[in-house]
């Protein structure tokens, strides 16, 4: 048998990217701001959910997707608000992919929908290799995590249309360099919106808000 | 997995003996977890047995300014030419399969 070398020169996820795609094709059609958000563990990524369902619900109809390796608390939360929420359990799984995420969207009322935003798995390593089928990916860091993140996973900030300095609250005892980490991030990615926000005191989040919200408005106005 | 066995069926072959793959320090993929589940899903597939290889692709990133293409270290991305501090990533982030041995 002689032994015969195929060139491929593909992506491995090449069929993630086809299925985010259709995904993407979907939401645009019912005028959905879709948002990826990720972060580490503990970032804050359910407290920014919960404090933006709070600020936004009156005028703007949100969704929710969940994304965690195990358990219903945080769905739980958002369902207690009265927002549609389909949580996905990764079973282990350190991220979500496009076919997790089309699975959910057919649980969801997309038609009555202005903005889902989508939970993804506490992790800072891979999430950003998988499109879902978002228009924006926001990231969130927060001032314990320290200002060195992004040199550790320079990927995942210069993958993020936004990003967010969560618990801003908490600086007087931390030594974070906050121009430094600014300096890095614009360094990594020269687009990027920088927000400085405390989810649990509430400051800063207005700009953050103002953000969604023409977000929204432009993905409906398109 | 999918992806091979499609271009082997192409070639009309019988069996892949080697998969040839790129992948990038920042992509996040451990070979060995990727050769676990390998040989669990190619079991009873002409991929059965073959053996993966994985091109490994350091990370580089190129200044904004000077254009000079460096490895940053862990704590400090400015080039080393300028010291200029915008950079993209140019290399790190790979993860494609670039060619596959048939029989």
């Amino acid at each position: 048998m002689t032994v015969k070398v195929i060139t491929v020169g593909e992506d491995i996820l090449g069929a993630n990217e086809e299925k985010a795609q259709a995904n993407k094709k979907r939401l645009d059609s019912h005028g959905v701001m879709t948002i990826d958000i990720m972060s580490s563990p503990g970032a804050g990524k359910t407290s920014l959910i919960l404090s933006t369902i709070k600020h936004m619900k009156e005028k703007t109809r949100i969704a929710v997707i969940e994304g965690d390796v195990a358990s219903s608390v945080d769905a739980d939360k958002i369902n207690e608000m009265g927002i549609p929420v389909v949580q996905i359990n990764t079973a282990g799984g350190c991220h979500l992919d496009a076919n997790m995420v089309e699975s959910a969207l057919n649980g969801l009322p997309l038609e009555n929908t202005d903005l889902l935003l989508i939970e993804n798995v506490g992790n800072l390593i891979c999430p950003n290799a998988f499109a879902l089928g978002e228009d924006k990916r926001v990231m969130i860091s927060s001032m314990p995590e320290g200002d060195d993140k992004p040199y550790k996973y320079p990927a995942m900030f210069a993958d993020s249309d936004v990003v967010l300095l969560n618990k801003i609250d908490l600086q007087p005892h931390l030594d974070f360099n906050v121009e430094g980490f600014k300096k890095t991030v614009t360094g990594l990615n020269p687009d990027v919106i920088i927000f400085s926000v405390s989810c649990k005191t509430g400051e800063g989040m207005d700009a953050w808000l103002d953000w969604l919200e023409s977000a929204v408005k432009g993905k409906k106005n398109r | 997995m999918s992806l091979a066995l499609e271009k082997a069926g192409e070639a009309n072959a019988s069996r892949i003996t080697r998969i040839n793959l790129v992948v990038g320090e920042l992509s996040g993929v451990v070979g060995e977890c990727v050769k676990f589940y390998f040989d669990f899903l190619s079991k009873d597939t002409i991929a059965s047995g073959a053996e993966l290889a994985f091109e490994m692709k350091p990370t580089q990133v190129r200044c904004h300014k000077c254009e000079a293409v460096f490895t940053p270290s862990d704590h400090d991305w400015a080039c080393p030419e300028c010291h200029e501090t915008g950079i993209e990533i140019v290399s790190g982030r790979e993860c494609y399969m670039e060619s596959i041995e048939v029989e």
